[in-house]
């Protein structure tokens, strides 16, 4: 039960990854990758308010091996984010490769305290 | 690094090939929390080992991809590159990790974990795609003499 919980979660996280990433990219044309930042930024943001709810008692495990561990956890994604910062590096825009980095890392933790703060507030 | 040249007719394919990886990286994720569980407020060395393996992968698994295969199938990248290490690695989870290690008083800690992820993951995928590339230009100098 447990593991179904993951893989249903997976099984929605990672096709929305797939799905915003290439609805983003549609939209502009850049190098950088806003689309990887966007889920990412969004994944982190979700979870946030998870682990504030689970802090409150308002969240039960499979609900976080479901949202967290399965759809947060393949909606986010760390290889494709230092994939695409090698690659920006590698193409000589080692500015962006930095600035990709430093962004995705600051917008997370940012994400994350908003989702936090956001479920403290209303399951408090 | 998604490719958009992806027919409007032929996506959803790739997205069930997507969704069938992503199930299969993020259980691979799931079973390695089990097998070796990090406790709150002590350093994430699961999660950190799991994004960077699958850091590595991905940069091996790129190089035989758009360098060596001469004609991959193309439902191979959104099928393993999106779908199984997109599931296998996580930026939410490193991310709350953070935030959670911080909050609990242990910004040290939480600090050291987001640096040392940062670059190790980096370090992983460039290595790999390093590594792999000498391996390639080896074997085909091989073949040449």
């Amino acid at each position: 039960m447990n593991w179904l919980c993951v893989v249903a979660g997976a099984m929605i996280g990672a096709p929305l990854r797939f799905l915003t990433d290439r609805a983003v990219q549609a939209r502009h044309d850049t190098v950088f990758p806003w689309g990887t930042l966007a889920v990412n930024v969004a994944g982190s943001l979700i979870l946030g308010v998870l682990t504030g709810a689970t802090v409150a008692g308002a969240a039960g495990s499979h609900t976080q091996l479901f949202i967290g561990t399965g759809l947060c956890g393949a909606l986010t994604t760390y290889s494709t984010f230092s994939y695409d910062t090698l690659r920006l590096a590698e193409s000589g825009t080692r500015f962006y490769a930095a600035v990709n980095a430093a962004v995705s890392v600051v917008a997370a933790l940012g994400a994350v305290f908003v989702g936090v703060t956001v479920a403290e507030a209303v399951w408090r | 690094m998604i490719q958009a040249r992806v027919r409007e007719n032929g996506v959803w394919p790739v997205v069930a090939v997507v969704a069938v990886g992503g199930a299969i990286g993020a259980s691979a994720r799931y079973g390695a929390s089990l097998i070796w569980p990090t406790g709150a407020g002590s350093f994430p060395a699961t999660t950190l080992l799991v994004n960077v393996v699958g850091c590595a992968v991905m940069g091996a698994f790129m190089v035989l991809l758009t360098e060596v295969m001469r004609n991959p199938h193309r439902l191979l990248r959104p099928f393993f590159g999106t779908g199984v290490l997109g599931g296998f690695t996580t930026f939410s989870t490193y991310a709350v990790d953070i935030e959670r290690l911080a909050e609990s008083g242990h910004p040290g800690t939480g600090l050291a974990y987001l640096g040392l992820t940062l670059l190790a993951a980096l370090a992983a995928v460039w290595s790999a795609t390093w590594a792999t590339r000498r391996v390639v230009a080896a074997g085909r100098g091989r073949e040449a003499r």
